[in-house]
């Protein structure tokens, strides 16, 4: 607001002295506390009627949360679990869901609005105030306390008797061990478990699609294929367990476009066979773009380019992907040359 | 049975037999001179198909994949790609591009079946590649879904999404979706790896495992697949999810929280 907006009578200037004679000392503390304003009634504190009514409708509410409880047992029992309907805004929506979610929503809510509505329609409302007291205890109940317990510990002859004392003390000291004990939960250690997967020597690389060992003439430039060791079966107990360290994607690089020497020494006519585990926490990555050769880690975008070693060319990863040596074996297989040369997947303490 | 042995020996026999051997060479003969002839046919069809391929060709492509498909700076040699890259490509109107880019998008195709099948046909005469997949490869029918869903998520979910919504890659490049894309255009993104994509030949991925994952698609992610969770919001996992909870279900209480409290139960309004 400018200025302009304010009449001329109200200015500073055009009030002159009558400002000062016009201010009346106020009777008493103008701090005083003006206490509660008095008390407005609810159209159902002074209307019979109007608080039948709110009962009523409270009533009701809960009445309408028992149908819907009845309904959700009702839907349960009655509505096959493959059944679709469709339901305007939503769409296709299986028609058990839709009625289990609503009717236990509606039960609930009811529930809640119901007791809002009691709450603020029949409950009474009148402002009660209550007085702060203060806190610390009077100096004679202060001054018995203490007595009592001193007396206490004079009668328990917790300072005389130092064998008891001492043994409670052992006693008292001991018992955390049993927590410290139940740490032992943790263990035992993972050993080697860290360092060693399914591949070993003279494994042959079995398709994970077809389940049959892989030929070099199999994999083409430009084609991604997944492999796991030779022996382990999707059925096995132990199965995720090795396979989350062994995965493997295969993929076939013309040999010149191989810059690591050691990448193009450990593949088999261009056939490179990388661990298909994230170095930086173990998320499984395989978004491999075959004309940048470059492995994208969907979980931190850790970037690996399987031409070059599988170093880390982006993201947190902070270690090289590891490759399987492999070799054409004399029935024209694929077979890994041994385990991965290091750890597979995210770093640990002792990983070195 | 035993009466045509007990007559082998009739002085008419022989008649008989040569004229039955007569009437197979005959029948034999119209069973197949007219698929020779056919065959003929096909063989002219496809030299002009070629040629006119060619002319499309010269016309659309040359000017980034050089004058006899080898490729230059500009786009890669289309030599050995196959019938079933041209297929896909200009099918789904990836080719012509319009622009370099990243990545080369999903548009309106420009040509015609017809236009395509004669270019596929000039581009399958420079190499051997992938032809186009009979509709008896890609067709969803008699497979088998569970096991299409256990090779997708090997295979393609990684960059297509658990249910083929599609994803981010690096540096602009994306995962298209999936969404009620052609059964033969799965096939064949599959078996050629389209741009950056892997291909998935049928060395590693036989022909019965890319049905099963086309049928897998067809039953999860396509207009007439059923979510029995409703609201899908883009099936993008718990991001699009948890937002949607947190502004729309947090919101819609807040906003009740806020109306109970602004209505006075008061009898005098002031």
């Amino acid at each position: 607001m400018s200025s302009q907006d304010i009449p001329e009578e109200h200015l500073p200037s055009a009030q002159g002295d009558t400002h000062t004679s016009a201010v009346t000392k106020p009777a008493g503390d103008p701090f005083a506390d003006p206490g509660l304003p008095p008390h407005e009634h609810r159209v159902q504190d002074i209307d019979e009627r109007a608080a039948k009514r709110s009962e009523r409708a409270v009533a009701f509410l809960f009445l309408l949360s028992m149908v819907a409880t009845v309904g959700f047992i009702a839907s349960y029992v009655s509505i096959p679990v493959d059944k679709n309907i469709y339901v305007f805004p939503i769409g296709h929506i299986s028609a058990l869901n839709f009625s289990l979610g609503l009717t236990l929503g509606v039960a609930l809510f009811c529930i809640g609005a119901g007791a809002v509505h009691w709450a603020r329609t029949l409950m009474s409302d009148v402002e009660v105030a209550d007085e702060r007291h203060a806190i610390a205890a009077e100096p004679e109940v202060k001054a018995k306390v203490l007595a009592d317990f001193a007396a206490g510990a004079e009668e328990s002859a917790f300072g005389r008797r130092k064998l008891i004392r001492n043994t409670m003390f052992g006693a008292l000291a001991l018992v955390p061990l049993s927590g410290v004990v139940l740490l032992r939960d943790l263990g035992p250690l993972p050993g080697t478990k860290l360092r060693k997967t399914a591949w070993s020597e003279g494994k042959m690389l079995i398709n994970q699609n077809t389940n049959q060992p892989l030929r070099p003439e199999d994999i083409q430039v430009g084609s991604l294929t997944f492999a796991m060791p030779e022996g382990l079966k999707e059925e096995d107990h132990d199965f995720q367990k090795e396979i989350a360290k062994a995965a493997l994607m295969i993929v076939r690089l013309r040999p010149e476009n191989i810059k690591d020497k050691k990448e193009l020494d450990w593949s088999a006519d261009g056939i490179v066979a990388f661990s298909k585990i994230c170095t930086h926490v173990g998320c499984p990555i395989s978004l491999y773009e075959q004309q940048t050769h470059h492995v994208l880690c969907p979980c931190h975008q850790s970037t690996f380019d399987l031409s070059d070693g599988g170093r880390v060319i982006f993201g947190p990863a902070g270690h090289a992907l590891p490759q399987l040596r492999i070799k054409v074996n004399d029935k024209g297989y694929l077979e890994a040359m041994g385990d991965f040369a290091e750890p597979v997947g995210p770093a640990f303490w002792e990983r070195g | 049975m035993k009466k045509l042995s007990a007559r082998r020996r009739h002085p008419l026999a022989a008649v008989v037999v040569l004229l039955f051997a007569l009437a197979v060479t005959g029948g034999l003969y119209a069973a197949f001179a007219p698929a020779d002839t056919a065959k003929a046919d096909d063989t002219a069809a496809q030299s002009l198909a070629i040629e006119e391929g060619k002319k499309l060709y010269s016309v659309g492509c040359a000017s980034c994949h050089g004058t006899g498909g080898q490729g230059t700076t500009d786009g890669p040699s289309l030599v050995g790609v196959g019938a079933s890259a041209v297929d896909f490509q200009v099918g789904t109107g990836r080719m012509p591009l319009q622009q370099q880019g990243a990545q080369a998008p999903k548009k309106k195709a420009i040509y015609d079946q017809a236009e395509i099948d004669q270019l596929a046909a000039y581009i399958a005469s420079l190499g051997a590649g992938p032809s186009v997949p009979s509709k008896d490869q890609y067709s969803p029918d008699g497979a088998d879904i569970a096991k299409g869903g256990e090779l997708f998520r090997t295979n393609c979910a990684q960059c297509h999404n658990f249910t083929g919504k599609g994803g981010a890659l690096s540096n602009g490049k994306f995962a298209p979706s999936l969404e009620d894309v052609n059964p033969k255009h799965i096939y064949e993104a599959m078996q050629t790896g389209p741009q950056n994509m892997p291909s998935f030949p049928d060395t590693t991925m036989s022909e019965k495992n890319k049905k099963d994952i086309i049928a897998y698609l067809d039953t999860v992610n396509s207009s007439k697949s059923q979510s029995p969770g409703g609201l899908e919001l883009g099936g993008l996992g718990p991001v699009s999810e948890g937002l949607f909870a947190w502004i729309f279900g947090l919101g819609a209480l807040i906003v009740v929280a806020i109306w109970v409290a602004a209505r006075t139960a008061k009898a005098k309004k002031s």
